[in-house]
């Protein structure tokens, strides 16, 4: 563990994200006021002791907001990785293992998902599916499906031909077998590095949905619904605009260097 | 060259046939009915069957879907239901924002990324090198559409430097046009040099350990020729790659920071027609932003060989 501790990427990468894993942690039971309570009498307030980061048009308490926001980013983050990562690592294993024809027809389909700008095609996603959180989370998550396909594929192809495989296999294990204890388990450091970097990329992608009305829908708090709306009032309540992207960039900032001190830590040669 | 040009040509077809038929597929499968948006709710039934017959909407998949390949080719493509007008004209008015400012935006990411690399290049691991390289993880992690809002609060908003949104229009003030997008170009360039500053550090690290990197400083030369004259060219290969992805994801990538400012670009049209339903112009924007995508980088691939010589675009 001193290792990973020595590496300073990591350090403030673990700093920052612990600090938003755990004002999601605490918003599940405790926030300061309720993030939907509305209070006419302290609209747009300015931060003060009462109120630390302001209230906002509805005169809702905007920490609160920023605290069950962070509970939104981090389920979007997970989620949408795990579709990524689920169905990826299938689809990179099956290529690899699926012979010519089907790692060609999954490499060149992945080929086109990239191709598609990603912002475009999850708008489209949200058009057919219906604006929700749910949704965005889908369409985001589709998106990370060819990334770690590719990377799995990359991975897998590296391990598949080393002796240790061929040993297993000589040993009369099955290919389902192999895969599960012996390919995995070493294709896993690129994909949890990979997964940490996708984390704060999903947090950002999912910031822009709601940004244009298409993620989580009012009155739920997602960041980038608080700064659509907070572009309303900017001139009489500049801090709306500034505390819910701030916490977008901490985290964002916080998964990039865990990631990046992930891969400096288990690959070096990425580095 | 020419076997080259021709395989990328079959390939680019081949692309731009599959984007269309996912876009079509996806469209097809949009709820919402485009006769019933453009005749409202009180419309009668035999209203809307009219008007779907029309629109060619009552026709199956293929037919529809021939029908709209047939008109492209033709040169005429379709005809947008919001805006009763052509498409294409639709497209060239739109571009004439969305295309000024990717390229604003990107001038400014490598006007400011390639020194910037360069100079934490040359002083990796000093104190100078880590603090370009903290300031561009900022830059990785700050939303282009706050950095947009942020930029707004301060040019326009505080200071009144800038206006907060919305575009005079080529014809009717070209500085005006200019000013209105310098900021939303200043927000997607930033993001920008912060991709491109960290591949210009990397890339040029590993050149300047090459061994005709050291023969160049052996033979005497000036640091200044060795950096500009020797590595730069060789280190830019991967820059190349990585500004023609992102030329292309920033044609797209324009739909928010448009949002932001109000511009009436690509972005915001493609944005807006999906909402309205208008089909024709979801289609063609959609494939005019992937053909330009798959286009910017077929003419980074040519680039390659103009920027080192001992690449081959035909293999031989």
């Amino acid at each position: 563990m001193r290792r990973y501790f020595k590496n300073l990427n990591f350090s403030i990468g673990v700093v920052l994200s612990t600090v938003v894993l755990a004002m999601a942690l605490v918003s599940l039971f405790w926030t300061p006021y309720g993030p939907n309570t509305m209070d006419a009498h302290h609209r747009m307030e300015a931060p003060s002791m009462v109120h630390p980061l302001g209230t906002d048009q509805y005169g809702r308490d905007l920490l609160s907001r920023v605290m069950v926001g962070a509970l939104n980013s981090i389920i979007v983050g997970l989620i949408t990785v795990a579709i990524g990562m689920g169905a990826g690592v299938i689809l990179g294993l099956i290529s690899v293992w699926g012979g010519r024809l089907t790692d060609e027809a999954i490499m060149r389909f992945s080929d086109l998902l990239f191709g598609f700008p990603a912002v475009l095609s999850a708008i489209l996603i949200t058009a057919v599916l219906g604006p929700s959180a749910v949704n965005a989370m889908l369409a985001i998550g589709i998106f990370y499906i060819p990334v770690f396909a590719r990377l799995t594929r990359a991975s897998a192809l590296t391990v598949k031909g080393l002796d240790y495989i061929a040993a297993a296999r000589a040993a009369g294990q099955a290919e389902v077998t192999i895969i599960r204890r012996h390919v995995l388990p070493n294709i896993l450091s690129p994909l949890i590095i990979q997964a940490t970097i996708q984390f704060a990329v999903a947090i950002l992608a999912e910031a822009s949905l709601s940004y244009l009305g298409l993620g989580a829908q009012p009155p739920h708090p997602s960041w980038g619904r608080m700064l659509n709306e907070a572009q309303t009032f900017m001139a009489l309540t500049p801090w709306m605009a500034v505390f819910p992207g701030m916490a977008i960039a901490w985290t964002v900032l916080g998964f990039n260097l865990l990631g990046d001190g992930l891969r400096d830590i288990l690959d070096p040669r990425l580095r | 060259m020419t076997r080259y040009l021709i395989k990328k040509m079959v390939s680019l077809a081949a692309v731009l046939f599959l984007v269309s038929l996912t876009v079509f597929s996806v469209l097809f499968v949009l709820p919402g009915d485009p006769a019933q948006i453009i005749l409202g709710i009180n419309a009668s039934p035999e209203t809307l069957a009219a008007l779907r017959a029309r629109l060619g909407l009552d026709q199956p998949f293929w037919a529809q879907y021939n029908s709209w390949i047939g008109s492209l080719l033709q040169g005429t493509g379709g005809h947008s239901i919001t805006y009763d007008m052509a498409v294409f004209e639709l497209i060239g008015s739109r571009l004439a924002v969305t295309g000024p400012l990717a390229i604003m935006a990107m001038a400014l990411a490598v006007v400011l990324a390639l020194p910037l690399g360069i100079f934490a290049a040359r002083h990796q691991n000093r104190p100078a090198d880590a603090a370009v390289m903290a300031g561009t993880q900022l830059g990785l992690a700050v939303p282009e559409f706050w950095l947009g809002i942020l930029l707004m609060l301060l040019f326009s908003v505080h200071w009144g430097i800038f206006s907060a949104g919305g575009f005079p229009g080529w014809d009717e003030d070209v500085w005006g046009s200019l000013k209105a997008l310098f900021l939303p170009a200043l927000a997607l360039g930033l993001i920008r040099t912060a991709i491109l500053t960290r591949l210009t550090r990397s890339s040029m690290l590993e050149v300047l350990r090459e061994d005709y990197v050291r023969t160049a400083r052996a033979k005497g030369l000036r640091e200044r020729t060795v950096v500009y004259g020797h590595a730069l060219k060789n280190a830019l290969i991967p820059v190349l790659t990585i500004l023609g992805l992102q030329m292309g994801q920033l044609l797209a990538g324009a739909i928010i920071i448009e949002n932001v400012f109000s511009l009436p670009g690509l972005g915001r049209l493609v944005f807006q027609a999906i909402g309205q339903r208008d089909l024709p112009v979801v289609r063609e924007v959609v494939l005019f932003m992937a053909a330009a995508v798959v286009v910017v980088n077929f003419l980074v691939d040519l680039s390659y060989a103009a920027v080192d010589p001992r690449i081959r675009l035909d293999g031989q």
